[in-house]
């Protein structure tokens, strides 16, 4: 089964990440090498990615003849994505087991970050077989 | 476009051939791990050398002969290497018989051995899964990985430390004893099971270009028939996946929609797989033990040969289903009579069966007790309580598909 593993953050989150010590932050970056690195050794990765700044993302609407629109204003409370991880596991534990270590992951000060891991199931087929 | 190449039939060759040999070596060495790279070498030698030289008289032993070979110099190095290592002066030399020895003894039981090895218990299902279509499908790591749509490095990673897990588990080397194939054939068939279930339910139109596992699952379990052909579960498997399959193409709709049982498009039905299957199945449940796949396929087999959904037997799926639930009582199985309970004696009847289910573990927050509700509320007339069900199972489908179906069955009672 695949979940997706997603970090999300508001502007502030970002703002205060960017201002992270230098040993902040490479503590930070070196686990999250380390926790990808695991993810591949055990055989359940399927694909990561990490999202630019949200200072430029904008919401893109069409207009009448097709043309975007675009709007770069969002209210202070929204959560932007920070980046993904999918797994491909044998049940929700074992993924829950991973989005806890990815938790884990050190903040400022290099204190365990207790960040919150947002676990989704991705979608499959359908299977009538019924058993 | 070129014309015939002839690495079309060596592959397929090739493929059959790679359990047997894999069997021999792994059972001669007693290291599976290492058995695996000596024979993916053999396989590479011949896919360059055979186009060339043409197909050797014995492709088996010539595949086996430098498999042999190609272990004894990685043992002939492993050794070596501990010897710096360690500075300790060794005589043991690795047994290698004469290879000629090996030629004669043409077992199938070398790749029973290797199968039921494969899906030994100690291995997690998707280890047990990859580790079959490798070392007795002959599939290559990238197919593995390109059918259940992970990255070829994750799929190698994971057969590798299922070979890991063989070794540290120390299974055994041994042929399964009589007593081993009793106690682990239901093992050995629910992995064959899981593959053609994973191939059947995502291979879903658009998706041509991957792998088709439910073929390769036929694949595997008509070989291990040939293997245990006295067992009647082992033709009951192969006769669900030949009756289920025979469905495929009209299971889904032109945007990859699902489309059910009652509307499929039974002209496209595989006439030659129903054959098959029934001819199978007959067979199989004249020999006496009934066991869980034959009934199964033994449902499949009323199913399709109803010529029109209306002509379906549902007395006798319900009665099939009602052995099922003593051979293998579970809450999917009353899940599936209730369907048929419901069709045979009305909806309400069935709505009474579906009720011990609501307190039961193994479905808590599965969709398909909503989804079979709401489908029995509507046969009842009860759209409202239909809708609501349909919509529960809806959200907690773990398929899209059924997602999109769902959510139209309560839109469309909505609308009416």
């Amino acid at each position: 089964m695949k979940y997706i593993l997603m970090m999300n953050g508001s502007k502030t989150d970002f703002e205060r990440y960017s201002r992270w010590s230098k040993e902040d932050l490479q503590a930070n970056v070196s686990f999250m090498r380390a926790f990808s690195q695991e993810l591949k050794d055990s055989g359940v990765f399927v694909a990561s990615e990490g999202l630019g700044w949200p200072d430029d993302a904008r919401l893109v609407r069409a207009g009448r003849k097709g043309e975007p629109i675009t709007d770069g204003v969002f209210p202070e409370s929204k959560e932007f994505l920070a980046g993904y991880w999918i797994i491909d596991v044998e049940d929700s534990e074992q993924a829950f087991a991973i989005a806890a270590r990815l938790s884990q992951g050190p903040g400022v000060g290099a204190k365990a970050g207790a960040m919150p891991v947002e676990v989704r199931r991705v979608l499959s087929g359908h299977s009538d077989l019924g058993l | 476009m070129s014309g015939p190449t002839p690495e079309i039939p060596i592959e397929h060759r090739l493929r059959e051939l790679a359990p047997q040999v894999l069997g021999v070596i792994t059972r001669r060495f007693r290291d599976f791990a290492l058995a695996e790279d000596a024979v993916q070498e053999a396989m590479l030698a011949a896919f360059r050398q055979w186009p060339q030289e043409g197909i050797p008289e014995s492709p088996r032993a010539w595949l086996i002969r430098v498999a042999n070979r190609r272990m004894t110099d990685m043992i002939r190095s492993e050794m070596a290497r501990r010897q710096r290592e360690t500075d300790i002066t060794s005589e043991q030399e690795p047994t290698i018989g004469p290879t000629e020895e090996i030629e004669a003894d043409m077992d199938p039981e070398d790749t029973l051995f290797l199968l039921f090895m494969c899906c030994h218990p100690a291995l997690s299902t998707s280890s047990a899964i990859a580790l079959t279509l490798r070392a007795v499908g002959g599939l290559s790591t990238a197919e593995i990985a390109n059918a259940f749509m992970v990255p070829e490095a994750t799929m190698a990673q994971r057969i590798s430390r299922a070979k890991q897990s063989i070794k540290t588990s120390g299974v055994p080397f041994g042929l399964p004893t009589p007593q081993d194939r009793r106690e682990r054939q239901p093992a050995v068939l629910h992995v064959l099971y899981l593959i053609f279930s994973e191939g059947y339910s995502s291979s879903v139109g658009a998706q041509l270009q991957r792998l088709d596992l439910a073929q390769e699952a036929i694949r595997l379990t008509r070989s291990t028939r040939g293997l245990l052909p006295e067992d009647a579960e082992v033709a009951g498997l192969l006769a669900l996946m030949l009756l289920t399959d025979a469905r495929q193409t009209a299971r889904t709709g032109p945007n990859g929609e699902l489309v059910p049982l009652d509307k499929q498009d039974r002209s496209l039905w595989n006439r030659a797989e129903i054959a098959e299957g029934t001819t199978l199945l007959t067979l199989a449940l004249s020999k006496g033990s009934v066991g869980l796949y034959q009934l199964q396929a033994a449902i499949a087999a009323v199913h399709d040969e109803a010529a029109i959904a209306e002509d379906t037997d549902w007395p006798q799926i319900l009665a099939l289903y009602e052995l099922l639930q003593r051979v293998a009582p579970g809450p999917m199985v009353i899940l599936n009579q209730a369907i048929a309970l419901a069709m045979v004696q009305g909806p309400a009847r069935g709505l009474e069966r579906l009720k011990p289910l609501d307190s039961d573990e193994r479905l808590r927050g599965h969709y398909r007790l909503d989804a079979v509700r709401g489908h029995l509320f509507e046969m009842l007339g009860d759209s409202e309580r239909a809708v609501q069900h349909y919509r529960t199972a809806a959200s907690k489908t773990t398929s899209l598909p059924e997602q999109h179906f769902l959510m139209m069955q309560a839109a469309r009672l909505e609308e009416a």
